[in-house]
């Protein structure tokens, strides 16, 4: 038989204590090596769209907030539209890079990205996806990030007809999911353990 | 660079018995920020698939040099003066083009310039430890350091890091993104460290160790090593069950 020959992923390693070094140095103190940390702003210039502050906090299973990790979020434009090669539909917003990256602060343990809300993104299949934010994070004692997704609560008739949260055998999990607005803030906090264990994706 | 369009198939599912697991009681603080419930798992969305993408431009001269890039004008780190250099590739062996690429390491006595590394090993003021660079057109990538010395962490009473580098690497799609470790070909510490041994099989340990590259190391002034790293692979036969432009 003839061998396949694919190679094998290179394997993670945890983030380690001291991740905000490499991805966010001057908010580690570290400064002159770069201009500005990378993916602090989201928002270049006019972008379209509703703007929002979405913060939270990451909580271990003692219910005591990570202040180590470094959370990354991509997501589309106000029209459903991603600021990447790969996207065929249109072109994105130009003053919205839709990636953005923050660390928890040191003494609270609050992340704060201001963005804009996301339109809808269809799924494979031509369905539409319910409007997401595409959440990465990693932390010491994390050996491979973690995908979740942001979704928002009072998009309550678009979560219903999502095909992703349709996926979601424990309806009782779902509300892990979902960003609490007040007036322009939503709050997404994660619970990596107990009993509101946010939901994680293997995508 | 490269005209060809960008590839938009999904990514192979990830072999989660080659990767470590979230929960690992050798690393104690997996404990408690381990999740504990299944992943849900799905084939890759167009959120997955595409991914932010960095210019060249966005770099500056001495990124990709720790060695000077805290450095006071006329002055260098302190250490054994490094060349870390290789290719991204994907698990097709394809070379992953115009990747951002970061990496960060404590200096040539184990001490980390962060305020919460209270090792005694003293800082280097010519020091600051962190980098990145952007691959090239076939996907390479190099960078010049002085190789971080081992650590001792508070995990076991006597626990020790290797000289390691940690690396983030992008890839060309959101579902590619991941976080390292580079470890030193021949350093003892490797086989008895918590954090190595995450990982369960020895064959995947491996592809974390760089070896000592002679060829490329640079006569009466660095030493090199050479490190690939291998991100998942796309899909790239035609018969996707897709709709036109999703
Ligand atoms: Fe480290």
């Amino acid at each position: 038989m003839q061998p396949l020959n694919f190679l094998k992923e290179s394997p993670s390693q945890t983030a380690g204590p001291y991740v905000h070094i490499g991805c966010v140095p001057t908010f580690a103190g570290i400064e002159g090596v770069y201009p500005e940390d990378l993916g602090k702003s989201m928002i270049t210039g006019e972008a379209k769209g509703e703007k929002i502050t979405l913060k939270g906090r990451v909580f271990d299973g003692s219910g005591t907030p990570l202040r180590d990790a470094m959370l990354e979020i991509w997501q589309a434009d106000a029209a459903g539209l991603f600021n990447s090669p790969v996207e065929r539909r249109g072109t994105a917003d130009p003053a919205f890079t839709g990636w953005g990256r923050q660390p928890t602060d040191g003494e609270t343990g609050v992340y704060t990205f201001e963005t804009v809300k996301p339109g809808r993104v269809p799924f494979p299949d031509g369905r539409l996806q319910a409007p997401h934010i595409t959440m990465w994070i990693v932390a010491r004692g994390i050996n491979i990030g973690l995908s979740t997704r942001v979704y928002f609560e009072d998009e309550a008739e678009a979560n219903a007809e999502d095909p992703i949260l349709a996926r979601v055998e424990h309806k009782v999990r779902i509300p892990t999911l979902m960003a609490k607005r007040e007036g322009d803030t939503y709050t997404f906090d994660i619970y990596l353990q107990g009993d509101n264990e946010t939901i994680f994706f293997d995508v | 660079m490269h005209n060809n369009p960008p590839e938009t198939g999904a990514f192979y599912p990830r072999d989660l018995d080659w990767h470590p697991p979230a929960l690992t009681p050798g690393y104690k603080t997996s404990v408690l920020r381990s999740p504990q419930r299944a992943k849900i798992s799905f084939d890759p969305t167009l959120g997955e698939i595409s991914g932010p993408t960095f210019g060249h431009n966005m770099l500056g001269e001495l990124d990709n040099d720790l060695v000077l890039n805290f450095a006071q004008p006329g002055a260098s780190a302190i250490g054994e003066r490094i060349i870390v250099h290789g290719r991204v590739q994907d698990e097709r062996g394809r070379g992953v083009a115009g990747t951002l690429v970061e990496f960060w390491q404590a200096n040539a006595g184990g001490r980390y310039r962060h305020k919460k590394d209270t090792y005694l090993a003293p800082l280097d003021p010519n020091f600051g430890g962190c980098g990145r660079a952007i691959t090239d057109a076939d996907g390479y990538y190099q960078f010049r350091t002085i190789k971080p010395g081992p650590y001792p962490w508070p995990n076991g009473v006597n626990d020790w890091r290797p000289s390691h580098i940690h690396f983030s690497i992008f890839g060309a799609g959101f579902a590619q993104r991941l976080i390292t470790q580079m470890y030193f070909e021949g350093d003892p510490h490797i086989a008895i460290c918590p954090i190595v041994n995450t990982i369960r099989d020895q064959a995947a340990i491996g592809q974390l160790v760089a070896p000592l590259d002679m060829n490329n190391s640079v006569p009466m002034d660095s030493r090199a090593y050479k490190f690939d790293i291998t991100l998942r692979g796309r899909r790239s036969t035609m018969f996707e069950n897709r709709k036109e432009g999703n």
